[in-house]
């Protein structure tokens, strides 16, 4: 099968759309016109960079580099995670618990899946670890902001009901469990309604992606419930840890819940 | 349950001058004093529920050599608002509480009931039901009867006066009311600036 080659002057023409978007946007007074625009601009921006990044990484193949590439990724995912929230941790730690839960979770799953499931040589084929990772980090951000916003949120709107049952020697966990789970479902409902939806409303990106280049639907799909199984896992778990970890943080050695430690940003 | 003096050793809590008081088992120490001065905060400090200056014992065993919900179940705080979370008042209680919901004037069936239909002034007092089911070998008592009216307010007292002495809990009890603190307080300690001032000749 041939892939259509897609020129600039093609995607001007998608950009048009957008453009006529924010027209509307600014029209209806809904007050994000400018977030459009510097979004779609950022779009383009970014992915075209993150191409030429791709194309150098995939003819040079050394694993330093793959490996500062994955961290790069990382770093960014990590600021994102910290950025969504409106209520974070003070200091490291607003960074740290999110990146960390990220690095634990889609760094070993993509690693396990590069070994074990696909298995190119070498392993750490830019070609298959790069895209991968890439799916996961962005899939297990979006999990862990989610869930660490609602964490935070909820223990500040339900600080009475958290020191009413502290103050009745129910202990930490006790005492905010229902606020940890529902964090944590909020963290992983999206991959849970992108499971049940899959194929029935809409094809994924990915799988969309690969048809439209050229490969043969059945392959496609075998990749993309690959895909989804690893996403589910690598945000499952990074969410858990996340969760864990912020609500533990939140009380201090004395099981005092210490709002003082949030900071809104 | 054994039970012992409660012990305040220079408690910093708000804007307050550090506290030190020794409440015995059985006494009813009453706090009062101008909204925001520093009452809520100060059994705040007492419940370890806010960092804070100074230590706190309960028969001798202090605050820093238990783990915080072991000590709060000890010295148990009850707020002027309480917390509920499950559906029915029954769902909360550690322990069945007949005798004391029966002095209260509450149903059998209390215990069924849903959360939501309660009043403030219900919810008040079956959260001074709910903490002492924990067995506290202390307690703090913040504005228990604000939400209250007269009749329901004299009975909660004499209820509440009568399981202190009978459990010899060690009690901080904050009011308002100087009705209120004549009747009950064996002693009263009112804020005036960032001072404790004993205040005698209350009790009858």
């Amino acid at each position: 099968m041939d892939v259509i080659e897609l020129s600039w002057w093609q995607l001007a023409m998608a950009a048009t759309l957008v453009l006529a978007l924010a027209g509307c946007v600014y029209w209806a007074r809904l007050g994000v016109g400018n977030s459009l625009l510097i979004a779609a601009a950022r779009t383009a921006l970014q992915l075209t960079l993150v191409g030429f990044v791709l194309e150098a990484l995939f003819a040079v193949g050394k694993p330093l580099w793959v490996a500062l590439m994955g961290l790069g990724m990382l770093m960014l995912a990590g600021r994102e995670v910290m950025a969504r929230q409106n209520y974070r941790l003070r200091g490291a730690w607003g960074f740290a618990i999110g990146t960390v839960s990220m690095f634990v979770s889609a760094f070993s799953v993509t690693v396990l899946m590069l070994i074990v499931v696909i298995g190119p040589t070498p392993w750490y084929s830019p070609q298959y670890a790069i895209p991968l990772l890439g799916m996961l980090l962005g899939n297990t951000m979006t999990g862990i902001a989610l869930a660490l916003d609602r964490l935070t949120e909820g223990v500040r709107r339900e600080r009475q009901l958290v020191e009413g049952r502290l103050m009745l020697g129910q202990t930490w966990r006790e005492a905010c469990g229902e606020l940890r789970r529902d964090a944590m479902r909020s963290g992983l409902m999206p991959i849970i309604n992108a499971m049940a939806a899959a194929g029935i409303v809409s094809l994924p990106g990915m799988m969309t992606g690969q048809i439209l280049s050229g490969t043969a639907p059945a392959l496609a799909v075998k990749y993309q419930i690959l895909i989804m199984f690893t996403i589910a896992a690598g945000t499952g778990f990074g969410t858990f840890l996340a969760v864990s970890v912020a609500s533990r943080r939140l009380f201090d050695g004395s099981e005092r819940l210490r709002l003082d430690r949030l900071t809104s940003s | 349950m054994a039970s012992g003096a409660l012990t305040l050793d220079r408690i910093k809590a708000g804007n307050l001058q550090p506290v030190s008081e020794k409440i015995a088992p059985g006494e009813i120490l009453c706090l009062s004093g101008p909204s925001g001065s520093g009452k809520s905060r100060l059994l705040r400090a007492v419940a370890d529920l806010d960092p804070h200056e100074g230590s706190v014992s309960i028969a001798g065993e202090s605050q820093q050599d238990l783990r915080g919900h072991r000590w709060r179940r000890a010295v148990m705080m009850v707020p002027a608002d309480s917390a509920w979370w499950f559906e029915t008042v029954g769902e909360h209680m550690p322990a069945p509480m007949t005798e004391a919901l029966k002095q209260l004037g509450f149903d059998e069936d209390v215990s069924r009931w849903s959360i939501e239909r309660l009043s403030s002034g219900e919810k008040q007092r079956l959260a001074l039901v709910r903490a002492l089911a924990y067995q506290p070998r202390a307690l703090l008592l913040d504005e228990p009867t604000a939400n209250l009216d007269p009749d329901a307010t004299r009975e909660t007292e004499q209820w509440l006066c009568q399981v202190i002495r009978e459990r010899s809990l060690p009690t901080l009890w904050v009011a308002h009311d100087r009705e209120q603190i004549k009747r009950v307080a064996d002693r009263h300690l009112h804020i005036e600036g960032d001072r404790l001032v004993e205040s005698s000749g209350d009790k009858d």
